[in-house]
């Protein structure tokens, strides 16, 4: 499987990737500000990164809600944040990963076991009749999983939120309008 | 600071954080502080004892949050409140909502319960931090006395740098009452410590540049000035500018007196209550060239129908508001002061190059047509008719002293103000522009007195704003700031009814407030204050007079005016500002508006 937008489309979501200062209420600020402002959260990731001083934040937003410019200047006035990468889903690498509790009685269990062999998945419990599932992957791979899962009966299923970095030989485009120049270096 | 001694005391000096808190503000400079202690900010009142801080006991935390307003507006410094937490922080919230709109340099401290205490619902606890993080530039909950220095050195560099505006830093009670020891981050500290912050001071050459020859190619440009040119104090850049060009101006509601009224290139106030002649100049306009200023929908009217065949020169220091309204055809990032320098500088060379600049003649002499056609009017009294607002403020205008301090609530009182009186220097008018807060004026007049104690300070207010604030009179009394309060008072919520008449049929709902109840003369006198009311235009000199002579303590004027009046010109919301409704006197003359 491919790890990038298989279908080469036009994004129909726009992903960014924050590097914050890793401080006390810095998720509420950017959370709080997305509220405030009437832009929609598709999905957002929220760890430390290798330098413990920054956290990293991968938000992706739905583009219908405003326009992305806005959106990126909004949240550079935020004091905390201090870079904002733009990642096209055509040229980034993205993962996410799922678990999720499968009906698996009699035959349907060979069945969900194949699947998941054939998903590179894992089994991470294993119930009288049902299995819990796991499987990482680009969030296409993780909704065709999910598509095949669902004739035996999902009863519950998370994902994280996907996370991403830019592909290799591809420059990041930092969010750099004439405008945002002076900010992120 | 070069030796290990700071001029606030000495580094490694074990201190409480309260005295770090006190230092930490003398070492910023501030000379007065606006405020009412409380059960966790009481460690903070015990060394302002020795301080050489003045401290303004208020009435009410609002009327604190609001004074520090008035005080930054007039001064440019930032102005400081300091109060306790629960209550006190939430009765901060709308002045520092209202200084985030008008991006009012102040930094604001609350105490909070102690650290151990916090998300226990303990006594006067509030989330301080989260109810005030989407209405400040930036908040900080300190958790340690140690970390204070810092927090206000952030507090101080964030709320006057870039675009500026109010910092909350929230102190519990422990972290007042630890000791630590006395440090004073340098420059490059807090700077290192702000690795988001970075704010763009210089437009880009190439894009001044640009904007230069743009403006030499015009042929009908409006310079579109906004309160960023006072916050950047570029008041005589602009009018370089102007000069240089010969392109007429309009100044909005927030940055009256950043260009004088006087000039024969200023056009007066654009918008919903403007003049005929800056709403017009700018719906013909071939270009705006935006200086600070942020196209607020009270100055757009219908956006889609907003300066329909102007290009863009939007110049401001947040990168946010280009583009959020208007696309810009030339964005510049920057300060307007440094901004405006380099655009004449650019135009200069580019005429000594031997460019010529387009005719602005013709669009001059249309401008003055509309000029005299249009010039703001209202109609005078027959002799014992009633008291017109509008001669009120001519009056009052006319008697003001040099350089006078205008400050006003919010409604039919704050347009006519800005409206009537003639603004001729900058930072002598102060209002609450975006979050339009009634009850400002008293508050704001007594912060901006402090700020400027050498200027006379008249605020104008209506009968329903004077009655959220007043009680601030008393610490102007007992505190001896000698501001003077006009009361237009019409005894009706005066801009509702006015909405009232015209857009729900005369339908008066809730806003007939009393003709006899308070009574203000004795209120004032109960507050300390001379009070003094009129009813008749015949006695308007007179009471304008005595006030002016009183100087030892506040006065209240008591204006009994028509409530019939309206405020005119006017754009009803949700049409374009083509749609201009012009005082009955000159509506017959609207074909002259082309």
């Amino acid at each position: 499987m491919s790890s990038a937008n298989p279908y080469g489309s036009a994004p129909t979501h726009h992903m960014l990737s924050v590097l914050v200062q890793n401080r006390p209420g810095v998720l509420a600020r950017v959370a709080s500000l997305f509220a405030r402002r009437g832009y929609n959260i598709f999905s957002l990731a929220v760890a430390p990164t290798e330098q413990v001083e920054y956290s990293r934040i991968t938000i992706v937003v739905d583009v219908e809600s405003a326009p992305l410019e806005q959106i990126v200047k909004q949240l550079f006035k935020l004091i905390d944040v201090v870079r904002i990468s733009e990642l096209d889903p055509r040229k980034s690498v993205e993962r996410e990963l799922m678990v999720a509790t499968v009906k698996a009685g009699g035959t349907e269990r060979a069945e969900i076991v194949e699947l998941v062999n054939i998903f590179e998945g894992r089994i991470l419990s294993v119930g009288s009749d049902a299995v819990i599932v796991s499987l990482d992957g680009s969030p296409e791979k993780l909704d065709d999983f999910t598509e095949l899962l669902r004739q035996y009966g999902i009863t519950e299923s998370q994902r994280t939120g996907r996370v991403a970095l830019p592909k290799l030989d591809t420059a990041t485009k930092v969010a750099k309008a004439p405008n945002t120049q002076g900010k992120a270096k | 600071m070069t030796s290990k001694q700071t001029k606030a005391g000495k580094l490694g000096e074990k201190i409480t954080g309260a005295e770090a808190l006190i230092r930490g503000l003398e070492m910023e400079n501030v000379d007065v502080m606006f405020g009412l202690p409380g059960g966790c900010i009481l460690p903070a009142y015990d060394p302002l004892l020795k301080s050489s801080i003045r401290h303004i006991l208020v009435r009410h935390e609002q009327g604190a949050g609001h004074m520090a307003e008035g005080y930054a507006h007039v001064t440019g410094r930032p102005g400081v409140a300091m109060v306790t937490s629960g209550p006190a922080a939430t009765n901060m919230v709308t002045p520092l909502c209202d200084a985030f709109m008008d991006s009012i340099p102040m930094v604001a401290i609350t105490g909070q319960v102690s650290t151990s205490a916090i998300g226990t619902d303990a006594f006067q606890e509030c989330d301080t931090v989260g109810i005030t993080r989407s209405i400040t530039k930036h908040n900080e909950l300190v958790m340690s006395a140690e970390d204070l220095p810092m927090a206000i050195r952030q507090a101080f560099h964030i709320a006057t740098t870039g675009r500026p505006g109010p910092v909350l830093i929230d102190v519990p009670k422990d972290v007042l009452q630890n000791t630590m020891s006395w440090n004073w981050p340098t420059d490059d500290e807090v700077a290192d410590s702000l690795p988001g912050y970075k704010p763009n001071t210089k437009g880009h050459t190439r894009m001044i540049k640009e904007a230069a020859q743009l403006i030499l190619r015009s042929e009908r440009p409006v310079l579109y000035v906004g309160g960023g040119v006072l916050k950047a104090r570029a008041a005589d850049a602009l009018r370089a500018l102007a000069e240089l060009t010969q392109i007429p101006v309009v100044t909005t509601l927030m940055a009256r007196g950043a260009f004088p009224d006087d000039h024969p290139l200023c056009l007066g106030m654009p918008g919903m209550h403007g003049t005929a002649t800056a709403v017009t100049a700018m719906q013909k306009s071939d270009l705006l060239i935006a200086l600070g200023a942020r196209f607020d929908d009270r100055v757009t009217g219908k956006v889609n129908g907003f300066a329909p065949d102007a290009k863009i020169i939007h110049v401001d220091i947040d990168p946010a508001e280009q583009g959020k309204v208007r696309k810009p055809d030339v964005p510049i990032v920057g300060d307007c002061r440094l901004v405006i320098e380099e655009m004449v500088k650019a135009i200069q060379e580019l005429l000594q190059g031997g460019t010529a600049q387009a005719n602005v003649d013709p669009w001059r002499s249309r401008v003055s047509g509309w000029q005299e056609q249009f010039p703001l009017t209202y109609e005078q009294s027959e002799p014992g008719g009633p008291l017109k607002p509008q001669f009120c403020l001519e009056k009052l205008r006319d008697a003001a002293p040099e350089g006078t301090i205008l400050v006003s609530g919010v409604g039919q009182h704050q347009m006519w103000s800005s409206q009537y009186w003639r603004f001729n220097e900058p930072y002598t008018w102060v209002n609450s522009g975006g979050l339009g807060t009634m009850g400002f004026s008293v508050p704001a007049a007594i912060g901006a007195k402090v700020g400027r104690p050498d200027k006379t300070v008249w605020a104008i207010d209506g009968d329903g704003c004077f009655q959220m604030t007043a009680q601030e009179l008393v610490t102007a009394s007992i505190e001896k700031i000698p501001v003077k309060i006009g009361i237009l008072n019409n005894s009706y919520l005066g801009m509702v009814r006015q909405w009232q008449e015209m857009f729900y049929d005369e339908r008066y709902s809730e806003v007939y407030l009393s003709p006899d109840t308070p009574n203000y003369v004795k209120w004032a006198e109960a507050m300390g204050c001379v009070g003094i009311r009129v009813d008749d235009p015949s006695e308007v000199e007179a009471a304008i007079d005595k006030a002016n002579s009183i100087n030892d303590r506040p006065v209240v004027v008591d204006f009994r005016v028509d409530a019939r009046e309206i405020v005119y010109p006017m754009i009803a919301p949700g049409t374009t500002n083509d749609a201009i409704m012009l005082p009955p006197s000159q509506s017959g003359r609207k074909e002259f508006l082309k």
